[in-house]
């Protein structure tokens, strides 16, 4: 039995009701978030219209030329882009794959800890860098990797890691393990510890080894969080973490560091080439918004129809 | 529900490299942040020759009184705090009262009010044209730059609505029987059954603007505007201490090795402050991931 006030809204006379009895959720809930999206979210995607401009800003989105595809023939064509691109896809795959199997590797081993005063400061410890902000994480690094640093006192070298093209993705990579991986075993932990008794009492009797429990209770249990985590994070594969990016670049890693979100920062805000930017920027969205379509309709066919 | 495991001696040996590995991992995370607090007291001359040193006579609180006494390091302190407070506040108060309409499941228009915020998460205008709008509302030099555009996050929306449908709906039902408009149930009833998720969101946002420093490195261009973490930038990444921090020194050699080591107490000065609160606050920040890896 459902209350007069709770009937699903059929025809349109029953829906204009719905909305004249219930004008609260509409003005004073949903208004104040839709508008703050219409301006700051929507008005920036009409503004992508500047992509198909030469951009000039004394005459504005209307006052400016329209030369439709130049902007993105220029960054299809120039030397810069097959670099850029390699230097994004390299950096956030090579990402991807070294930093996916961390956080559920710590959640398997956390999950065998059996004192749980030890468990808990260990967790403790290893979600704090999740703290860390990403210009400290970046003078982190660079004060380690200096010459007169810590790792290089160790090693007893001299040499200068932020300025060596070919060392930014590890040092990029390996400090997003240092920092994220605690942090991101928190849902499998959570999974983990939903595992019921019985099942590993039903292990117990059958003897199976600690291995075989892994395998068979732990990796199944874990898979449906594995799925969206991964879609997830390859829906962002052009979109990585971009702060960090900019903060580990010297002019002399640029070789490597460039990626397209830094790029279009350079190009719009220092170099004030609004329109090609926007183009650049553009085209990285697109390819990004494809990439996630695509990941999540092959997982969803891998994975008996369960995508995002 | 502690169940006793039975451990052969193969899993013994399994469970030992285990063990190893987790704790070679947790040292990991351990060393360089003891080495960051440790360095922060050496001597820097002591510190860029033979590093960590354990001898009384190379720890000094130069380091920290080079720090505390740069006036834009205090204000950059107020400004992020004042920054990430209001945008904390603001933006989860817009999220929660967004997020109620979307948890009710005959609201006539959810679908469309859902499309029309999970669209802003996968797809945006980008860099420039957001640039653009917020330097043609006259923004720029504003604090307003830094609370406004990134108030309605899409994630903290989806992560209350889960939260609310957690709550049952005969309570809703028994308060509109009783009469209850939806803004009397939402304030009388819902909110203070909330609290677990407010904590969530106002956290989340907080340590958001905190850590952050792009919008405020391409929005204020007013040195005494700046937040913390673009004070600190300056000393960190680009190598260049403030010009007071390092009056002090006799030549350019001794100028490179206090800015080496002050880079250290600056670490330090500016993390503790989340690191020592998060502890506190722990069982919220894990609440929230939780909420989020719950599907829909």
């Amino acid at each position: 039995m459902s209350l007069p006030k709770f009937p699903d809204a059929q025809t349109r006379h029953q829906k204009l009701v719905y909305v004249k009895n219930n004008w609260q959720l509409y003005v004073f809930f949903a208004m104040p978030a839709v508008l703050l999206t219409l301006i700051f979210k929507y008005v920036p995607m009409g503004g992508l219209a500047i992509a198909f401009e030469d951009y000039n800003n004394r005459l504005g989105i209307f006052g400016s030329e329209w030369i439709w595809f130049e902007n993105f023939q220029r960054f299809l064509s120039s030397t810069e882009f097959p670099r850029l691109m390699m230097n994004t896809l390299k950096l956030s795959v090579y990402g991807l794959l070294w930093g996916f199997f961390p956080p559920i590797i710590l959640a398997i081993l956390l999950s065998r800890v059996r004192r749980v005063g030890l468990r808990k400061k260990i967790q403790l410890l290893i979600y704090a860098p999740n703290f860390i902000s990403v210009i400290v994480m970046a003078g982190m690094i660079i004060a380690f990797l200096s010459p007169v640093g810590p790792i290089n006192a160790a090693l007893g070298t001299q040499s200068n890691l932020m300025t060596d093209p070919g060392a930014f993705r590890s040092i990029y990579i390996i400090s997003g393990i240092w920092q994220g991986a605690g942090w991101a075993s928190i849902i499998y932990t959570a999974a983990l510890s939903g595992v019921s008794g019985d099942l590993i009492d039903a292990c117990n009797i059958d003897g199976a080894s600690l291995l075989q429990q892994i395998w068979n209770v732990d990796i199944p249990t874990l898979k449906p969080i594995m799925v969206i985590q991964f879609i997830l994070s390859a829906g962002q594969i052009m979109n990585i973490g971009f702060e960090k990016a900019l903060a580990l670049q010297t002019d002399l890693n640029r070789a490597t560091s460039e990626i397209i979100p830094t790029y279009v920062y350079r190009l719009g805000l220092e170099i004030g080439d609004y329109g090609y930017s926007t183009a650049v920027g553009l085209f990285n969205a697109v390819i990004n918004v494809a990439l996630l379509l695509a990941v999540n309709a092959i997982v969803s066919r891998l994975n008996e129809g369960e995508g995002l | 529900m502690e169940t006793r495991q039975f451990y052969t001696r193969k899993d013994k040996i399994v469970l030992a490299c285990g063990n190893v590995l987790l704790a070679l991992f947790a040292l990991a995370v351990l060393v360089p942040l003891v080495y960051v607090v440790l360095a922060s007291f050496i001597d820097p001359v002591v510190l860029t020759n033979q590093g960590i040193s354990l001898l009384p006579k190379d720890w000094t609180l130069e380091g920290y009184r080079r720090v505390f006494q740069d006036k834009m390091i205090a204000r950059g302190f107020l400004n992020s705090f004042l920054y990430s407070s209001s945008f904390a506040a603001f933006s989860a108060v817009v999220c929660l009262l967004a997020a109620y309409p979307l948890s009710l499941p005959n609201f006539v228009g959810r679908k469309a009010l859902n499309t029309f915020f999970l669209i802003t998460m996968f797809f945006g205008g980008g860099l420039m044209p957001t640039y653009l709008l917020v330097s043609n509302l006259n923004l720029i030099n504003s604090p307003l730059a830094l609370i406004l555009p990134g108030a309605v996050n899409v994630w903290n929306i989806i992560l209350a609505r889960t939260y609310y449908k957690s709550i049952p709906q005969e309570l809703h039902e028994a308060a509109a029987l009783d009469g209850a408009s939806e803004l009397q149930y939402f304030f009388r009833v819902l909110f203070p059954v909330c609290k677990p998720i407010i904590a969530v969101l106002v956290l989340y946002q907080f340590v958001g603007m905190w850590n952050s420093y792009f919008d405020a490195m391409i929005y204020l261009e007013d040195q005494s505007l700046q937040p913390l973490q673009l004070v600190i930038r300056s000393i960190l990444v680009q190598n260049t201490p403030r010009p007071g921090m390092v009056a002090d020194a006799q030549n350019a050699a001794m100028m490179a090795k206090i800015a080496e080591q002050l880079k250290y107490a600056t670490i330090v000065v500016s993390s503790v402050p989340l690191l020592v609160m998060y502890p506190f606050f722990q069982k919220y920040f894990e609440k929230g991931v939780m909420l989020g890896s719950v599907k829909g």
